[in-house]
């Protein structure tokens, strides 16, 4: 008689996807990366079987060595069927004897110790410089993030054919440069790893900086995002100080996630957000591996970036924002990445340090950001803050046509109600919230 | 009480959305929690899944012919034992069934008791 099954609680969370990605790497690495889409393959039918037989027999005593079993096996079957046809072409018994060597490397990829190491390696092939940036983010959460084309895609609200496409690039890049899941060479990494840093930076920003209403599974990005960095962190070989800048900006980021919204789902601007629901336990993580990333005797843009998210999870108060540091990281910053953006929350930064003039100024200097809702938003900003109603008025209507995101526009929106009703004094800021 | 076999057909593993290790885990997770409720309901007796392969035996000399058995949505994933007052009762215990929105089906077949 089968035994019971067990609580639902007792699944962790994202089990299946977590263990698709690794078992997709280690697969990958067992049979090459010409046998991607088979690895693929196997993984999808492991998970089948799992929750087919799961479902009614409940959840084995190690869920994860059952998977690995089951891959191993369909992996070991699917390389006797491989050789008996490269026998039945070849019949050289030389030929049949260099093939059977992958059993033995089955049991070595499959071991404990050497999974993580897997995954490390998929991730640098999926980041491979030579494969479009594009393509190498859909193709990193289709593997090892354990995403569907169509998740993926709803992330990035595009379609499905969209990211098919770009994972289908990827996969023809790989194959065209053969490209290996061997780990870099002393002399690669460095430009492997900026690749690899890109792609998980590009990832947690898109689900951190929401373009669309879908929460959940923007902070299931940002929590990939965040998984994947650990494991570079956590390795030897790439435990470097930017990688730890770059999990620094991570953690100090994510720390305002449960004060960023409202119940109902409306953007709370940093200012009015309540300090207290900043997540501590992320905070002094992120501090601790910003300590990490300062041992780097040079600068690089995560640890300016991650300095700046310090400034403000160091600040009890809003008021209490020290805007003169901030104004300095933001310079510097710019003269590594000299972008209008970098350039719009200098500004703010001025407005706040010096006064809304100064602010104004500033904002006023900065080309190329016609289109951005958040600079037209400052502008309102610095205008409510000197009582000048129209200017800030024609600002905030400004902004609102320029975005379509539902949250932002209803903010717009009160903010033209002051403007109109000649004003709070003390306007609201936006978009200070990094 | 008497005994009941819940006998179902095709479902999940056909299904297109399952595709997404999410989506397969989440179903999983809906399976839990009708067996929990047959469970404390004291309705669940026991239930295996069943694999996908299978051979067939017979005639008299005991022919052995290779599965599959029937196309992919028609073929018996698994069975549960449950307990109902009769086969109206039985029927309702399948309302909870996870693969409906899969076009899978629920077979519900009383046991045989031998009356002495």
């Amino acid at each position: 008689m089968a035994q019971p099954p067990k609580n639902v609680e007792q699944l962790v969370g994202h089990l299946f996807r977590i263990e698709a990605g690794k078992m997709a790497a280690v697969l990958t690495r067992l049979l090459g990366t010409e046998h991607f889409d088979t690895a693929e393959d196997i993984v999808q039918d492991t998970l089948l079987k799992a929750m087919e037989s799961w479902r009614m027999r409940g959840i084995p005593d190690n869920p994860s060595a059952w998977m690995y079993k089951v891959a191993h096996n369909k992996a070991i079957d699917w390389i006797r069927t491989e050789q008996r046809k490269t026998k039945s072409v070849l019949n050289d018994q030389r030929d049949a004897e260099v093939t059977s060597d992958p059993f033995s490397g089955a049991e070595a990829v499959f071991a404990e110790e050497e999974i993580q190491d897997s995954v490390l390696r998929m991730m640098f092939a999926c980041c491979h410089p030579s494969i479009p940036v594009e393509s190498q983010v859909a193709l990193t959460l289709k593997t090892l993030g354990g995403l569907s084309v169509a998740e993926i895609g709803h992330a990035f609200l595009t379609t499905e054919e969209t990211i098919a496409k770009r994972i289908y690039r990827a996969k023809e890049k790989i194959k065209e440069q053969k490209i290996k899941l061997d780990p870099p060479s002393v002399f690669e990494l460095p430009q492997r790893l900026n690749s690899l840093l890109r792609v998980l930076y590009l990832l947690f920003n898109e689900g951190y900086h929401s373009s669309s209403g879908d929460v959940l599974i923007r902070e299931d990005l940002c929590a990939e995002a965040m998984r994947l960095t650990y494991l570079l962190v956590n390795h030897s070989a790439t435990n470097l100080p930017k990688v730890n800048a770059l999990m620094a900006l991570m953690c100090l980021q994510s720390s305002r996630f449960e004060a960023r919204t409202s119940v109902s789902g409306e953007i709370i601007l940093l200012e009015n957000q309540d300090r207290n629901k900043w997540n501590q336990m992320l905070i002094q993580k992120g501090l601790w591996f910003l300590e990490k990333a300062s041992t780097s005797p040079t600068l690089n843009e995560y640890l300016v970036e991650a300095s700046i998210a310090s400034v403000h999870a160091l600040a009890k108060r809003f008021e209490d924002t020290s805007w003169d540091k901030l104004i300095a990281l933001y310079d510097v910053l710019l003269e590594m990445k000299p972008s209008p953006v970098v350039s719009l929350n200098r500004a703010i930064a001025i407005g706040y340090a010096l006064s809304p003039e100064q602010g104004i100024k500033e904002l006023q200097k900065i080309v190329k950001l016609e289109a951005n809702s958040h600079y037209y938003v400052a502008l309102g900003n610095f205008y409510l803050k000197l009582y000048n109603y129209d200017a800030a008025l024609t600002s905030f209507q400004n902004a609102l046509a320029k975005t379509f995101h539902t949250p932002e526009r209803e903010l717009i929106e009160q903010k033209i109600i002051l403007s109109k009703q000649s004003g709070l004094p003390n306007g609201t800021d936006f978009p200070t919230a990094l | 009480m008497e005994k009941f076999m819940l006998i179902f057909h095709g479902g999940s593993d056909v299904a297109p959305e399952m595709k997404s290790p999410e989506a397969m885990q989440n179903h999983m997770q809906k399976w839990f929690a009708w067996i929990e409720k047959l469970q404390k309901e004291g309705r669940y007796e026991s239930g295996e899944a069943l694999l996908p392969h299978g051979k067939f035996v017979s005639g008299p000399n005991k022919l052995v012919t290779d599965g599959p058995f029937a196309e992919s949505k028609e073929l018996v994933g698994g069975y549960f034992i449950v307990l109902a007052k009769d086969l109206d009762d039985a029927v309702k215990l399948t309302h909870d069934y996870p693969d409906f929105i899969f076009n899978g089906k629920v077979q519900v077949r009383p046991v045989q008791k031998i009356d002495m």
